[in-house]
């Protein structure tokens, strides 16, 4: 081949090419949460003179984020742990015992995948329920709509459970509880934690149930205290920016520990085929 | 045997919780689109077919938001697979830092929508932005646009940020698919003169279509819920020319027009159940053959 010289030089650099079109718009914002008001107006990638590190005090402050980051990290963690708890169940149960019913409901959660929800008629639920405006209503809302997607991927992953475990344990006497807490939980452990990161990431990110059902602003999580304070401090883009950086770092940290959870878990059932 | 070591019971209180604050708003969406459900009276009368006739008998609004809604959906599925194939062919082999790009690629993904949103309201500023800076700085003056508030480029824009976010993660489930060709068949291919189009239509897709029907898939469902791209970016303006069902349903909302608004959700929810339950057949006898 004559190009052999020339293709793989130009395969790396369209790949450090993408690569920067990925990370500059996250980059731009980083760097201007440390500028000055005016440097910042401009929202370029050039360096702040001197860093201002009081952006994120004055932000804290401002936006009331030490509330919205715990209020985040409470629907966040409440919905990941009901949701994890209350997947792994029904999918351990409908997974060992295939009756035509329990593939039936089966079938049923995992339709979830494909059903948007109805916000309007969902908030009527919320009333009947005396769950408007307050925090369980959250988590459980965010936990039953992580519902499908997460039993899904645990009901394939005790597929590959070996039932001899199962049988080992009723011959040693377990209950069927202590049987799925002491035995088949552990074996889950890889798809627990790929399923909790997912959820966790997709709670700490949803926007769209807080507005419609918190009007409270002591109850926001960082997603919409952050989008009420782009409304209010608009021209501060260096605020903003700041306030950007705090809502997004914990999912990235969490990216950069669990990326091999993470892609494993978005891209499973895709290439089995 | 099998139902005392595995009672039903375990799976109820998931039922519940699930039917409760997921489908049972679904179903119950269905019979108050038939009502002036709002919020100004607590009575609730039925009005018939009055709500979906407006949406479908012409009210170009209601009808522009189911358009924008598909041309969303259809532009991201065509253009995420497309250019997500193109760059998992790229980056598949030959590529030095391969990890490292990989973690970068798919790292918009992860950012919460909302936030990317603002961070494209500053990069696609008319003034100040990243986006025309750039383009005045290399003498591309003529290229620069209002993005976001020119009638022609505004829906572009929320698509291309869309793209901008969803295209790493296309990419990686692609990338994954093309690492599980045996490469021998490339050789075979190569001995008897095979071209670089040839390899890619006869060897290359024919094998990767089970990635393939997964991301248009995920595309699919993901383009026709899209809400906060939207929201956040425009807000559906200028006028309603970028509003899609979700934005719209919750512009409906906020006004206190609770009936039209889920005669909208319930439309999308009829013709996502509709397509979600062939695909989540599929779905679930590929988990069963395991």
């Amino acid at each position: 081949m004559m190009n052999r010289g020339i293709l793989p030089v130009l395969r790396n650099s369209i790949a450090w090419i993408l690569s920067a079109i990925m990370f500059i718009p996250l980059l731009l914002v980083f760097v201007n949460s440390f500028k000055t008001r005016a440097e910042a107006n401009g929202m370029n990638m050039s360096l702040p003179k001197a860093f201002q590190w009081s952006n994120y005090s004055i932000v804290i402050e401002e936006g009331k984020l030490i509330q919205s980051f715990f209020n985040s990290l409470l629907y966040a963690c409440g919905a990941t742990v009901g949701s994890i708890l209350l997947a792994s169940l029904a999918a351990y149960v409908f997974s060992r015992n295939r009756t035509r019913l329990n593939k039936a409901m089966y079938f049923y959660l995992i339709m979830g995948i494909a059903m948007p929800t109805n916000f309007v008629t969902l908030m009527k639920v919320m009333q009947w329920t005396h769950l408007i405006n307050t925090q369980t209503g959250i988590i459980l809302m965010l936990a039953a709509s992580s519902i499908p997607f997460s039993v899904f991927l645990i009901y394939g992953f005790v597929g590959g459970v070996p039932r001899e475990l199962d049988e080992a344990g009723i011959v040693d006497g377990c209950s069927p509880v202590r049987l799925f807490v002491s035995v088949v939980m552990p074996m889950l452990t890889p798809v627990l934690v790929t399923v909790a990161i997912l959820n966790f990431m997709g709670s700490w990110s949803d926007f769209i149930h807080p507005l419609y059902f918190l009007n409270n602003s002591d109850k926001w999580p960082m997603t919409l205290a952050v989008y009420n304070f782009f409304g209010r401090f608009q021209v501060n883009w260096n605020l903003v920016s700041a306030d950007i950086v705090l809502t997004t770092l914990p999912v990235i940290v969490i990216y950069l520990l669990g990326q091999r959870f993470i892609i494993s878990g978005m891209t499973a059932g895709s290439v089995k085929g | 045997m099998n139902r005392a070591v595995y009672p039903f019971y375990f799976g109820v209180a998931t039922l519940v919780v699930y039917s409760i604050f997921f489908v049972v708003p679904g179903i119950m969406g269905i019979y108050y689109s038939f009502t002036d459900w709002n919020s100004y009276t607590d009575e609730i009368h039925f009005v018939g077919f009055d709500n979906l006739a407006k949406i479908f008998s012409g009210e170009a609004k209601y009808l522009s938001y189911i358009e924008n809604t598909l041309v969303f959906t259809i532009s991201t599925v065509v253009l995420k697979t497309a250019l997500g194939l193109l760059f998992a062919i790229m980056l598949n082999d030959g590529i030095r830092a391969k990890g490292f790009h990989r973690v970068m690629l798919f790292m918009p993904s992860i950012v919460p929508m909302l936030v990317v949103g603002l961070i494209f309201k500053s990069v696609l500023n008319p003034a100040t932005g990243l986006l025309n800076e750039s383009l005045r700085a290399i003498g591309l003056d003529f290229m620069t646009q209002k993005w976001l508030t020119d009638l022609n480029w505004a829906f572009k824009s929320i698509i291309a940020v869309d793209i901008w976010k969803g295209v790493g993660y296309i990419m990686i489930i692609l990338l994954a698919g093309l690492q599980s060709i045996d490469k021998t068949y490339y050789e075979a291919a190569a001995i008897d003169g095979a071209n670089f189009w040839q390899k890619l239509m006869r060897i290359t897709i024919p094998l990767i279509i089970p990635a393939l029907v997964v991301t248009t898939v995920l595309n699919l469902l993901h383009g026709l819920k899209v809400f906060e791209a939207v929201y956040v970016l425009t807000n559906g303006g200028p006028g309603y020319a970028t509003d899609v069902m979700y934005t719209a349903i919750f512009k409906e909302f906020s006004t206190g027009n609770y009936g039209m608004g889920t005669a909208l959700s319930s439309v999308l929810f009829v013709v996502m159940t509709v397509l979600g339950y062939f695909v989540i057949r599929l779905m679930s006898r590929e988990g069963n053959e395991r």
